[in-house]
This record gives C-alpha cells, structure tokens and sequence, in this order.
C-alpha cells in the first residue's frame, strides 16, 4: 500500500528537467512504491521550485541501496571538495 | 462470431465531485449489445499505464470498464499524470470525500450508455483498494466490489486519520451494501496478513457477503507485471476469482471469454 509520507528538505540550487534549468528550492523525498522502476519500494527524490508553484520537477527513483550509498558518496564528495576550494577563514591576528 | 472480440479504448470525459470535468479512461466491447460496467480505482502513484490495461483487460472479458483521474484537478490534461500524483503527494494526497464523488461520476457515466446493462462493479488496486472499500460502504448502486491488497482499511495508529481521511474505512463496514471481493498477498506489509484477518473478523461479525483469497509468496500488487512484485501464478489465480466473482455478480453476456 502506498503511503502519503513526504519529507521535505529546502535547498538553494538548480536542476536540468522537460525544459531547460531552473532554480530548486524544495526536495520532496519519499520511500514508497514507484511509478517507473520495477522495484517493490524506491527512495524517490523530486526537486521543484515550489516558490514558483511546484509544477516543474526533476524525479529520481533510486534504490534502498544506492541511495544510501548516495548520501555517503555526497558528503565524502563535499568533505573532499571543500578541502581543496573552499578557503579557510584567516587567523585573527593579535593586537 | 470469433472467439476473441473487439474493443474499443478512448479518453473521455466525466463529471465528478462537484461535476467538476475530468479525464478518465474508457474501454468498452465494440460488439452489439449490453454490457456491465466495471469502474477501476488507481494507486497512489498515478493514472498510470497499467492502469489503462486493466481497464482493457475488463473489456476484453465482456465490461465496459472506465478509470477516472483522480488527479485531473492538479493540472491540464497535457502533462504526465506522474507529475500530478508528485503534486498530489507533496500537498498530502486526495480527500475521500473527492474520490468518493469521482467514483460516482465515473459510475454515473458507465450508466448513461446505451451499452449499459446498469449493473455497476468497483476495483481498485493498492490505494485504490481502500478506496473501492470505502465505495461499498458509502456509495449506492454498486453491485460488486474488488479490493486489491488496500492498506489502512484499519487504521492502528490515529495520527493517520486526518481531514483527508477522517474515518477508518474498516468502522463504515456495517453500511457495506455489496458483495465485496479480497485479493491479498500474505507478504504485504500494508495491509499485513494481520491486518487482512481483522478486517474479515469484522465482515464476519457482521455478516457481510464477502470472500478473501491470500497467497503465500506474494507481496504488495503481486498483479503488476511492471514490478518486481510481480507473481504471475498468484496473478493468475486473482484474476480467474475476480472474473469468476464479476461474472456471478454483475452477470456478464455469455459471450465473455474465461479469464486466462
């Protein structure tokens, strides 16, 4: 049986979908049964602009697996990314 | 006549709650004559295209069968109904009370056709299976139900019931006006075997005309052949009760082909 249960996250980003890029701000993820994938159950992720109405959105179907493996590869992604870019604030020099 | 008939499918539109105009998918012998009709209620998940081969499916075995959208009101009729139903589960799914008027508009429409015998059918799958529950309870003029595998027909935790979905479908039981079929997989999570053995508790207790088929083996929508789920020698099974079940109840032309 498919269920209503929504977790929404707000992002700052932008997303490819039907017509070109636009901007995201809401992930409505979800583990329930698919539309697409022939799996039982699926993490499924949309990305809309719900600022803009929400009638746009970029749909993943993943398994249980792989978006577990998802998470942990975004934040070794972001650990390692943030090493290397992202510059250290400056030490505060004595008076 | 040959053995297998034609038929014919189509998009049309309905008048649902609130006579409010949506699409539905319509599919009817194209032979002569008069036909039951059979309405289909979708998942969660959409109008989808497995939907639309159930509802040629009945026509092929002598229904006219018709699947309302239940999600039309969301958007315009160009875009994916997967879109809609992603719309529809961010804002908290559908009210009741709407698919309740959508089911009878669609119910409505199958008996304003010349083809109509005027005996009416409800199945539904997965959501649609708590909603076809609901249907024989609160709906007149239906002559036969089929719940496939629907969950929360008992709701154990009353956080679930909500403007949506006030009631437990399971505390309507007493009003249930039809004879209603149950096509259960023992694996399912929602509803679980459990779950499945306390509603017949109550159908009983009642004396309700009901009869429950369980498969071992089988999970959720162990029908959909899109899915990993699918069982085909459970499905097959379902599917010889349900016709089996339509056939005595809704009394189909002789001329319907056994379920193969």
């Amino acid at each position: 049986m498919c269920s209503y249960i929504v977790e929404k996250a707000a992002l700052v980003g932008s997303a490819k979908g039907r017509k070109g890029w636009m901007r995201i701000d809401t992930a409505n993820v979800y583990f329930d049964h698919p539309y697409y994938s022939t799996l039982d159950h699926v993490l499924a992720i949309d990305f809309t602009n719900e600022g803009e109405g929400g009638r746009e959105r970029v749909a993943v179907e993943l398994s249980a697996d792989s978006a577990r493996a998802l998470v942990d590869r975004i934040l070794a992604a972001l650990a390692s990314g943030e090493a290397a870019h992202v510059v250290p604030p400056m030490p505060v020099a004595a008076e | 006549m040959n053995y297998y008939q034609g038929l014919q499918a189509e998009v049309v539109q309905f008048r649902g709650h609130n006579n409010d105009q949506g699409d539905a998918y319509y599919a009817r012998p194209t032979r002569a004559g008069k036909f039951p009709g059979v309405v289909v209620i979708h998942h969660i998940p959409g109008w989808c295209e497995w939907t639309t081969e159930v509802v040629r499916k009945l026509a092929h075995h002598g229904y006219a069968a018709i699947s309302p959208h239940l999600y039309f009101r969301e958007g315009s009729p160009d875009e994916s109904p997967d879109d809609l139903g992603a719309r529809i589960r961010a804002a908290g799914g559908v009210a009741d009370a709407q698919v309740m008027g959508d089911v009878a508009g669609a119910m409505a429409y199958l008996r304003a056709q010349p083809n109509a015998t005027g005996k009416i059918g409800v199945i539904g799958f997965c959501s649609g299976g708590r909603h076809t529950y609901l249907a024989a309870c609160t709906l007149n003029g239906i002559d036969a139900a089929v719940d496939c595998w629907g969950g929360n027909v008992v709701v154990d935790n009353p956080k679930d019931l909500n403007d949506k979905r006030p009631v437990a479908p399971i505390d309507l039981t007493e009003k249930m006006s039809c004879p209603l079929l149950g096509i259960f997989g023992n694996d399912d999570a929602n509803p679980t075997a459990d779950q499945v053995n306390r509603t017949e508790a109550v159908l009983k207790k009642l004396g309700k005309n009901y009869k429950f088929h369980r498969y071992n083996g089988a999970g959720h929508a162990f029908f959909n052949w899109q899915r990993d789920a699918y069982r085909p020698d459970q499905a097959m099974d379902g599917w010889r009760k349900v016709f089996d079940f339509f056939n005595r109840n809704l009394a189909a032309s002789a001329s319907s082909i056994a379920a193969e």
